[in-house]
């Protein structure tokens, strides 16, 4: 027997099936962890106005939340192994990131959160994730569109990650520190889905007809919705004026220029593609989502909400 | 043996009565599903160790780097053939595009031979990436810096 293979009583914590012979109750929320910010400093700083923080953690949350939701989708569906196991690294990075901005939203205005019932363990972030309807959700439209093929995950996550990251280098320099150590661990994470995803889109675009000619048609396809991430939303406004979020349009040139980058690496030109518009001017900030979210939603949501009070 | 305190996972201990502990940890990657491991390991540790009353806090900032695994967890995670992580790189100011594969020099665990290839840059979690070692034909792990 290999000498890492313990046999003893004291250790049979380090045996995967310890769990099954203790009662062991576990939430069927939440990974345990009663709160993910236990011990952080999250009191709100001197001139922020804690409605408007929340809002604004919800929207980064829920734009991570259900984008990893997509990305989980090519679980066991990717080409190969080695990029199912990359995208499906890149969802939980994701949520991890939704779960932190979420509990972050409830623990600065807990009205935030839905109301449960009664006995619920739900912590407030699976509360949130969970028991929202379509309408409340505060994610762009480009998150929840519904996947196509490789080449769309692969335009999909560079164009997210792009963006996101370009937001998120600022806002390591948030005045609030529950979001700051957010951006500052989320960006190490973002550079690596945005390399991952840019080296794809080379390889794609500079691969065989049949890659190219299906590249060019996912980035067709998503970049009518690629200027929404840059439309200043009065909460992003808000929030960037007190110091506590960014505005998402100042950061557009800067997105714009690595995007280029990866454009003219590839040899593929900006597509020619008019923006989507929103429903009397109002896009997936606002609460207005297409019929996507609402399927996705159903799904994800569906388990949570058959069994509000389970355990395991 | 790995210890969080080696990993750089461990941030904190302080004793604060007789029979009261409080601990920090750090996550290592924002969704680390493991934390929740770790905490029931530490409770558990701890109050074999007589402490009655144990808190584990999360620590979020400053971010967990691969800088802070020590050089006996970077010993130990070779012993079980992990290649360890380079020094992470500046996170600082914008952070640049990277079209080709990340080179490093990276020795397999197994032969110690230099002739290594990436796979992939995410492996069986979050924090590793897939190399092969062209010498021996072992596929391994590596720790990701950041």
């Amino acid at each position: 027997m290999p000498d890492h293979v313990h046999t003893s009583a004291e250790d049979e914590h380090d045996s995967a099936y310890a769990g099954l012979l203790v009662n062991d109750a576990h939430w069927a929320f939440g990974t345990d962890f009663e709160d993910p910010l236990a011990g952080v400093d999250t009191t709100i700083p001197e001139g922020i106005d804690a409605p408007t923080l929340a809002a604004y953690a919800l929207m980064l949350g829920d734009d991570s939340l259900v984008m990893s939701h997509r990305i989980a989708e090519w679980t066991s569906n990717a080409p190969d192994l080695e990029d199912d196991i990359a995208l499906s690294n890149i969802a939980l990075d994701l949520l991890g990131q939704s779960r932190l901005l979420l509990a972050r939203a409830a623990k600065a205005d807990d009205s935030v959160v839905p109301a449960l019932p009664e006995g619920s363990p739900a912590p407030p972030e699976d509360a949130l994730a969970f028991f929202r309807e379509a309408h409340e959700f505060r994610n762009v439209r480009f998150a929840e569109v519904v996947n196509g093929d490789f080449a769309e995950a692969t335009v999909r996550v560079l164009l997210f990650s792009v963006w996101r990251l370009a937001v998120w280098e600022r806002l390591r320099a948030s005045t609030d520190h529950v979001l700051s150590a957010v951006a500052v661990k989320g960006v190490k994470e973002l550079t690596y889905h945005r390399d991952y995803a840019a080296r794809w889109f080379v390889t794609l675009a500079q691969g065989t007809e049949e890659s190219r000619s299906r590249l060019l048609a996912a980035l067709d396809e998503l970049w009518p919705l690629w200027p929404e991430l840059f439309d200043t939303h009065p909460v992003e406004a808000a929030a960037a004026a007190s110091g506590v979020g960014v505005d998402p349009a100042t950061v557009r040139e800067a997105a714009e220029a690595v995007l280029d980058q990866v454009l003219t690496a590839a040899d593929v030109p900006r597509p020619e593609v008019a923006r989507r518009s929103g429903v009397l001017g109002r896009t997936g900030r606002d609460g207005m989502h297409g019929e996507a979210l609402s399927r996705m939603l159903a799904e994800m949501q569906s388990v949570a909400r058959a069994h509000p009070r389970g355990q395991w | 043996m790995l210890t969080l305190a080696d990993l750089g996972v461990l941030r904190d201990v302080d004793v604060v009565g007789d029979s009261h502990v409080v601990v920090d940890i750090t996550p290592t990657y924002s969704g680390c599903p493991a934390m929740a491991a770790m905490r029931d390991d530490l409770v558990r540790e701890l109050q074999a160790a007589g402490f009655d009353r144990v808190e584990v806090r999360v620590s979020l900032h400053p971010a967990w780097t691969t800088d802070w695994i020590t050089p006996a967890g970077r010993a130990a995670l070779l012993a079980a053939g992990i290649s360890p992580p380079g020094p992470a790189p500046s996170t600082h100011g914008p952070i640049p595009l990277t079209l080709l594969p990340t080179a490093r020099q990276v020795r397999c665990p197994q032969c110690d031979s230099p002739a290594t290839e990436l796979v992939s840059e995410f492996g069986s979690t979050s924090c590793k990436a897939q190399y092969r070692c062209t010498t021996c034909l072992e596929p391994f792990d590596h720790l990701k810096e950041i």
